[in-house]
């Protein structure tokens, strides 16, 4: 498998997820420049790290969409790619029309940072795959913004097409459902609050979530 | 040429915690009676265009796409021939 992170200006777990795909997964990656304009031949998944792209102007991951890179990021994952966006690189992926809703400031009005349990909701996927139904799995959460907004009908919708990848047991950030993570009508692309790229030591078993091959 | 303000603020169905904490906070202060507090954006810009359609439209359009996000904010905007 070869994977592809994506460095944009203020991305700041790019080497996180890097290592844990060469390191820990035993796979190739590749880092991509945010203005390239084109991607490497023969990536089988993108990742768009965490961190503060572009500070996180006007809104987060409101500029990364405009990037060059992600124009190419956006064809991949509509010709079926596989795309998983994590803290960060879920907010770009909701600003960038590939995954429904977008990320408020948590209800809290403070940065949370600690591990927190996850329900795995849809198991049936190449992210979820090594997961039993209803499992749960511990994975950090380190964001202001991570508070999940959609309105009825969208998470309807959500729901009728089993595209809730993982819930909060105890929301810590007010999303609404508890949605912790979602996936595309395809199932192809991810988008989560929590980093299992942080997973490399302890709760390793949540690093199979970036294990799709 | 115009001069334009955007305003970009969360749709009334969308919780905002900031505005809570800060009316709260007022509040504590002694500044009774206040209720429904919001805090949104405010962008202003001038666009070299004299043609007051085309400048609408244009503002339109990037406040729409960019400068605000339709699934959580909605937005205003005021045009001044300078």
């Amino acid at each position: 498998m070869k994977y592809g992170v994506v460095v944009f200006p203020g991305s700041n777990c790019d080497s996180d997820c890097y290592h844990a795909v060469t390191d820990q997964l035993h796979e190739t990656a590749t880092y991509i420049w945010h203005e390239e304009s084109s991607l490497p031949k023969g990536l089988d998944a993108i990742i768009l790290p965490g961190g503060f792209s572009y500070g996180d102007y006007l809104r987060c991951g409101a500029i990364s969409k405009f990037s060059k890179i992600m124009q190419e990021v956006i064809k991949f994952a509509n010709n079926g790619g596989y795309v998983i966006g994590i803290c960060n690189g879920f907010q770009i992926l909701t600003e960038s029309g590939l995954l429904p809703g977008a990320l408020l400031m948590n209800t809290s009005q403070k940065f949370i940072c600690k591990t927190v349990e996850l329900e795995v909701v849809n198991n049936q996927t190449a992210f979820t795959k090594t997961f039993s139904l209803n499992e749960k799995i511990n994975v950090p959460i380190a964001h202001g913004e991570g508070r999940f907004h959609i309105d009825k009908k969208g998470l309807k919708e959500l729901e009728d097409n089993n595209q809730i990848a993982f819930k909060y047991v105890d929301n810590p950030n007010g999303s609404v459902a508890d949605i912790a993570g979602i996936f595309n009508k395809q199932k192809n692309v991810l988008g989560m609050m929590p980093h299992p790229e942080r997973c490399l030591f302890r709760n390793r078993k949540s690093l199979n979530i970036l294990d799709i091959k | 040429m115009f001069k334009v303000k955007v305003e970009v603020m969360l749709k009334d169905d969308v919780l905002d915690p900031q505005g809570k904490t800060v009316s709260r906070s007022l509040d504590h202060l002694g500044y009774k009676g206040l209720s429904h507090m919001k805090i949104g954006k405010y962008i202003e810009f001038m666009i070299d265009n004299n043609d007051e359609a085309t400048v609408r439209a244009q503002v339109e359009k990037m406040s729409k796409e960019v400068l605000s996000n339709p699934v959580i904010e909605k937005y205003e905007f005021y045009m001044e021939r300078v």
